[in-house]
C-alpha cells in the first residue's frame, strides 16, 4: 500500500472504518449462511470494535492520526493560556527572529560563494607586516606593473584578476552641471570570462578591451544599476557617459546575479583597468588581485613563485629610495606574502564588521537560550499544573510515548508560530540594521537573499528550540506516577530544581549579554565624547571639484562670494576635511638627516581655516595669503614633541622627504594643539598643516581641480543653508561643481558607526534578555509558591513570621541567581578576549563594568521577586485550607 | 481433543497456503478451511485472521478486491502476490525445519 493512500487513510479514518465494518459484516453473513448459529457466529464478531482498532492500527501509521489529535489539543491548550502562550510565542519570535537576521547578515558576508563559476577556487593576494607608516598591518592593494607580472608568470596554474577600489564617483550622462554618483570599478577585461557571467544585454569587457592603455572606453553597467537608473532601457546601449576626463561608450548589461566580487558594495560601472590614468606606475597600488586557481594547482608553490616576483618588483622600486628610512625598507620588503581562499569576495566591509557581527550572533544566541529557558519553564509549570490529567491519562492507558508526543506537539504549535514571527523580524531587521551602517553619501549595500539557506537556518533554528523546551517537559511529562499524583503527592522539589537550574542558566546568559553590552556602549560614550581638537558645530563641508585644474585665484574668489553670503559666518578651503579617511604622509628629516621612520602627517589649508575649525594657536601666527608651500608649516603639539624636541619649535626648520626623492624645507610658523587627522580610533598623529597656495620648483603656483571650503555657519542647522550654498558654487564659475556636502559632525559621526551599532543592538538585546530574565524568575516564583501555598499557610497559621516566609518563598532562587551571577561573570571575564578589538578605552577588567550588570539583575531579580513575596505574606490560611 | 487456535506464529503460513491453493478467496472461506482442512483441529479467531490479512496486505504479500458476488453483497477477496509466493516458501521450510527440529527431540529424549 502506498504511502499516499496511508496519509489519506490517516486523515481519512471514518472512509477505512466504514471498509472494515463492511468486511466484517460480509463474514458475519456469510457465517450464517454457512449454517452457524447466529447467536453465536456474532458473539464471535462480538469483539468487532476491537477488531476494527486492531486492523486499523495497523493499517495506517497510527501516530498521524494521533498526531492530528494532538494538534487539536496542542492548539486548545495554547487558546487556554493566551498570555502566557502570547508572551512564550513573542519572546521567541523576537530570539528566532533575531538569530535568523544575524546569520542573513553573516551569510550574506561571509559565507555565501560569489556567484561567480569557481567561486571554490579564489584568492586573494595581500601582504602582511609593519607597513610604511611604520605600523603593522595587512595590505590588499598592488600597482598594475606587478600585477602584471604576477599574471604573466601564472598564467599557467592561474587567471589573476584586478579589481580596483570601488570608487563613489561624479559621472555625468549630459552636462557638467547634471553630474550624478556612481559606484565607479576598473577590472580586469578577462573577469567577465573567467567568472563565466553572461551579458543581461550588449556584450561584456574582455581581454581584448584591456590590452592598451586608454584604448577602450568601453563600460559596462550593473543589472541593478539599469534597473535603477535606467529602467531597464534596452536603449541603453550606445550611450556616452563621462566620467573625470574620460568618455565611456556603455556595451552591455552584466548578469543579474553578480553585484561585483566585495560583499556590503554593488558596482555600478566596470570600466576596463587599462582606462585608469595610473595604470602604469609602479608606486601607485590601487588594485587588489584574485587569483582563480586552475583545477588540481597546489597553492603554496603559487604563493613562493608571486612572493618571489613580488619582491623582487619592490625591491627593485625602492632601490636608490632617499624619501625614508632604513628601517622602513626592511620592514617592507620583509613583509608576508599571503593567498587567502576568498570564496565570497574580498571586501572592507568583512573586515571591519566581522568581529562585530560575530559578536551579536553570539549575542542573539544567548537571548535565544534565554527565552527557551523562559518557555521551557513555562511548560514545566503547566505541566506540573496538568499532572492531574497526565497521571489519569497513564491510568486508563496512554502510552508514554504518546504523552512526550502530546507535548511536544504542543511545543511545536508554540515553536511554529514563534518561526513565523521570527521570520517576519528577521525579514524586516536585516535591511534595517544594513541601513544603520551606511556611511554618508557610499550607500552600504548588501545582497539580502531569503534563500533555502536562510530558510533551512530557520528551521533548524526552530527545530533546535523545539528539542530544547519541549523535551524536558515531555519527558517528565511521561515520566509521571499515576499513583503518587492520583494521591496528591507528586514530588514537586525536583521539578522546582529543574526550574531552578533554568533560572540559573537564564541568570548567566543574562549577565553575559549585560556585560558585553555595557562594554560596547561605553566604547561609544567614550568614541563620541572623545574631545576631537576642533569644533565641528554648525559646520559645512563642500567637496567641491573642477573637470579641469583651475587657478587658485578662482578658488579664492568662490570663497569669498560664499563669504558674503546671510547666513554663513566664516569660510575656509583646505585640500580636504579632517576626519574624513584620507591621508598625506611623508617622512621627516632635520638639517639634511636621514628620513625619520615615523612618518608626518600634511593638510593643505588657506588663512582663516584654523579659526574657522576653532583650532587656536598655542604659539606663532596663522597663514597669510602671501604663504606659500613649501616654505611655511603649522605644526602640532604631537609633531613639535616628537621631531622638534618640543623646544621653541616657532622658527625652526625641518625638511619634509617625499618618497619620489624631493626634500621640501619648511619654517616652523605657529604651533596649534593636537586635533584628530583621519581616525579618531588611533592615537594622535603628528601633524603639519601646510598652505593651500602650492609654489612647484619653476616658481608658478599649482592650479587644482579639487578643494574642500569649509563653511561655518549662523544657523544651529547647517543643512538649511546646503542646497544654497551648493547652487551659488557654480554660480561663481560655471566650470566648478559641489561633488559633496555635508556637516562635519556626520562626518564626524560615520567614524563611529560600528561603535554605534554595537552599542545600540547590544543595548536592545541587553534590555530583552533582562526582561525575559525577569519574567522568567517571576514565573519560576510564582510557580513554587502555587505548589507551597498549602504548607505556607499553615506556616501563617502557625505563627511563622513575615521574614521567615519571605525567606521560604525565595530561598532556592537566590542562590539560583547568584549561581548565574557568578557564572555569567566568569564567562564574561573570558568572553573580552574576543571582543578586545571592538572596545575603545574601556577595560574589561574594570570592576565598574562587572558591577553594572550585577546591580541591575539583582535589582530586577528583586523586582521580579517582589509580587510573589507579598502574595505569600497575604494567604489567608483560613480561606485557603477552606478550598481545600 | 480441545480446538486450538491457530499455532502460535503459524498463521500466516496457513493462510498464504490456502490462498496459494484457492486464490481469489474471502476472509470466511479462508477461516473455514483452516477448520475444515485440519479436521476441526485448528481455527482460526476472526480477531486474528482480520488484523493477520490487513498485515499481509500492508506487507505486500497479498493484494485484495472488492467484488459483487450473486446474491449482490460485496465482498472483500484476497490473493497472493509475487512476494506472497516467495514469503510462502520460506515459510513452509521454515515450519519444515522446526517441526522436524522439535519432532527429532521428541524422539530422542
Amino acid at each position: 500500500m502506498s504511502l499516499s493512500s496511508r496519509l489519506a487513510n490517516a486523515f481519512r479514518p471514518d472512509r477505512l472504518n466504514r471498509d472494515i465494518e463492511e468486511e466484517l459484516a460480509s463474514h458475519l453473513e456469510e457465517a450464517i449462511e454457512q449454517g452457524r448459529d447466529p447467536v453465536e457466529a456474532r458473539r464471535a464478531m462480538g469483539r468487532t470494535a476491537q477488531h476494527q482498532q486492531q486492523s486499523h492500527d495497523i493499517h495506517v501509521i497510527a501516530w498521524l492520526e494521533s498526531l492530528r489529535n494532538d494538534l487539536i489539543f496542542g492548539w486548545r491548550q495554547l487558546k487556554a493560556h493566551k498570555i502566557t502562550s502570547l508572551a512564550a510565542i513573542l519572546s521567541l519570535a523576537l530570539a528566532i527572529g533575531a538569530c535568523t537576521s544575524a546569520f542573513r547578515l553573516i551569510d550574506a558576508l561571509f559565507l555565501r560563494p560569489l556567484p561567480v563559476a569557481h567561486a571554490d577556487r579564489l584568492y586573494v593576494l595581500s601582504r602582511k607586516g609593519i607597513g610604511f607608516d611604520n605600523n603593522p598591518g595587512e595590505w590588499n592593494s598592488w600597482a598594475y606593473p606587478l600585477f602584471q607580472q604576477m599574471r604573466d608568470a601564472a598564467k599557467d596554474q592561474a587567471d589573476l584578476i584586478a579589481v580596483s577600489y570601488v570608487d563613489r564617483t561624479d559621472i555625468t550622462y549630459k552636462t557638467d552641471q547634471e553630474m550624478e554618483k556612481a559606484n565607479l570599478q576598473y577590472v580586469s577585461g578577462s573577469m567577465f570570462d573567467i567568472f563565466g557571467l553572461h551579458p543581461a544585454l550588449g556584450r561584456l569587457l574582455t581581454a581584448n578591451d584591456d590590452r592598451t592603455p586608454g584604448a577602450a572606453p568601453y563600460a559596462v553597467i550593473s543589472y541593478d544599476y539599469w534597473t535603477r537608473r535606467f529602467a531597464r532601457d534596452p536603449h541603453v546601449i550606445g550611450r556616452m557617459v563621462r566620467i573625470g576626463d574620460d568618455i565611456f561608450q556603455i556595451v552591455g548589461v552584466s548578469e543579474k546575479k553578480f553585484t561585483g566580487t566585495e560583499p556590503g558594495t554593488f558596482i555600478d560601472i566596470f570600466v576596463p583597468t587599462m582606462m585608469y590614468r595610473a595604470v602604469n606606475r609602479s608606486d601607485t597600488t590601487w588594485i587588489s588581485t584574485l587569483v582563480v586557481l586552475q583545477p588540481g594547482v597546489a597553492t603554496e608553490p603559487l604563493r613562493l613563485k608571486l612572493a618571489a616576483i613580488s619582491h623582487a618588483f619592490e625591491a627593485n622600486r625602492l632601490k636608490g629610495e632617499t624619501g625614508l628610512s632604513q628601517e622602513t625598507l626592511k620592514n617592507v620588503l620583509s613583509n608576508e606574502f599571503l593567498m587567502t581562499p576568498a570564496p565570497n569576495g574580498a571586501s572592507g566591509m568583512q573586515r571591519t564588521y566581522g568581529q562585530a557581527l560575530a559578536a551579536l550572533g553570539a549575542l542573539v544566541l544567548m537571548v535565544l537560550l534565554i527565552a527557551c529557558a523562559n518557555v521551557a519553564n513555562l511548560m514545566t509549570a503547566q505541566a506540573a499544573a496538568r499532572a492531574r490529567e497526565m497521571a489519569l491519562r497513564v491510568s486508563i492507558g496512554a502510552g508514554r510515548r504518546r504523552l512526550v508526543q502530546m507535548v511536544l506537539v504542543e511545543s511545536g504549535i508554540l515553536a511554529l508560530l514563534a518561526s513565523i514571527g521570527g521570520a517576519l523580524f528577521a525579514w524586516w531587521s536585516a535591511p534595517f540594521v544594513i541601513s544603520l551602517i551606511n556611511p554618508p553619501d557610499f550607500p552600504l549595500r548588501l545582497a539580502l537573499p531569503a534563500d533555502w539557506r536562510v530558510l533551512a537556518f530557520g528551521i533548524t533554528v526552530t527545530m533546535g528550540v523545539v528539542l530544547l523546551f519541549g523535551l524536558l517537559p515531555a519527558l517528565r511529562a511521561s515520566s509521571v506516577q499515576p499513583a503518587s499524583v492520583l494521591k496528591g503527592g507528586d514530588d514537586p522539589h525536583s521539578r522546582r530544581r529543574v526550574m531552578q537550574t533554568m533560572v540559573a542558566a537564564q541568570v548567566a546568559f543574562c549577565f553575559l549579554v549585560l556585560f558585553i553590552a555595557g562594554l560596547f556602549v561605553a566604547t561609544f560614550q567614550r568614541l563620541s565624547n572623545q574631545p576631537l581638537g576642533f569644533s565641528p558645530d554648525r559646520l559645512l563641508v563642500l567637496t567641491t571639484t573642477s573637470r579641469h585644474a583651475q587657478p587658485q585665484v578662482y578658488w579664492d574668489q568662490i570663497a569669498d562670494h560664499l563669504r558674503a553670503m546671510p547666513g554663513v559666518e566664516r569660510v575656509a578651503q583646505s585640500g580636504w576635511e579632517l576626519m574624513s579617511g584620507s591621508s598625506w604622509n611623508d617622512s621627516i628629516s632635520l638639517n639634511g638627516g636621514s628620513p625619520s621612520t615615523d612618518l608626518a602627517y600634511f593638510l593643505s589649508i588657506s588663512p582663516g581655516w584654523l579659526d574657522t575649525m576653532k583650532i587656536p594657536l598655542l604659539a606663532g601666527r596663522d597663514f597669510r595669503n602671501s604663504d606659500a608651500y613649501p616654505n611655511v608649516a603649522i605644526v602640532n603639539q604631537t609633531f613639535a614633541r616628537k621631531f622638534l624636541n618640543d623646544e621653541h619649535p616657532v622658527g625652526r626648520f625641518f625638511e619634509k622627504a617625499s618618497d619620489h626623492g624631493t626634500r621640501d624645507r619648511m619654517q616652523v610658523l605657529g604651533v596649534v594643539p593636537d586635533s584628530y587627522y583621519s581616525d579618531v580610533h588611533s592615537p594622535i598623529l603628528p601633524v603639519v598643516y601646510v598652505p593651500l597656495h602650492y609654489i612647484d620648483a619653476s616658481g608658478r603656483m599649482l592650479p587644482l581641480d579639487k578643494e574642500t571650503f569649509i563653511v561655518r555657519t549662523t544657523s544651529s542647522n547647517p543643512l538649511a543653508l546646503a542646497s544654497t550654498l551648493r547652487q551659488e558654487v557654480p554660480r561663481v564659475r560655471a566650470e566648478f561643481h559641489v561633488s559633496n556636502i555635508r556637516t562635519q559632525q556626520k562626518i564626524d559621526q560615520a567614524q563611529t558607526v560600528r561603535e554605534r551599532l554595537l552599542a545600540m543592538l547590544a543595548f536592545f538585546f541587553g534590555a530583552v534578555a533582562l526582561l525575559l530574565a525577569a519574567i522568567g524568575l517571576y514565573g519560576v516564583l510564582n510557580y513554587s509558591l502555587l505548589q507551597r501555598e498549602r504548607e505556607l499557610g499553615i506556616r501563617l497559621a502557625l505563627g511563622a513570621r513575615a521574614a521567615h516566609i519571605a525567606r521560604q518563598v525565595t530561598t532556592g532562587i537566590v542562590s539560583a541567581v547568584l549561581l548565574g551571577g557568578v557564572i555569567g561573570a566568569s564567562l564574561g571575564a573570558v568572553s573580552t578576549r574576543w571582543i578586545a578589538s571592538l572596545l575603545y578605552q574601556v577595560k574589561p577588567t574594570d570592576p565598574a563594568m562587572l558591577l553594572l550588570p550585577a546591580i541591575i539583575i539583582l535589582a530586577s531579580a528583586a523586582l521580579a521577586a517582589v509580587p510573589a513575596v507579598l502574595r505569600a505574606l497575604h494567604i489567608d490560611p483560613a480561606a485557603m485550607l477552606r478550598a481545600e | 481433543m480441545p480446538k486450538l487456535d491457530t499455532l502460535q506464529g503459524s498463521l500466516d503460513l496457513l493462510v498464504l497456503k490456502i490462498l496459494s491453493r484457492r486464490p481469489r478467496t474471502h476472509g470466511y472461506a479462508i477461516m473455514a478451511a483452516i477448520q475444515e482442512t485440519s479436521g476441526d483441529v485448528l481455527r482460526a479467531e476472526e480477531g486474528s485472521l482480520y488484523p493477520a490479512l490487513r498485515r499481509m496486505e500492508e506487507d505486500g504479500w497479498i493484494r485484495a478486491e472488492w467484488i459483487t458476488k450473486d446474491n449482490g453483497r460485496r465482498a472483500r477477496i484476497y490473493e497472493l502476490t509475487a512476494a506472497g509466493k516467495k514469503q510462502l516458501a520460506a515459510e513452509e521450510s521454515r515450519w519444515q525445519a522446526v517441526t522436524s527440529a522439535v519432532n527429532r527431540i521428541l524422539r530422542t529424549v
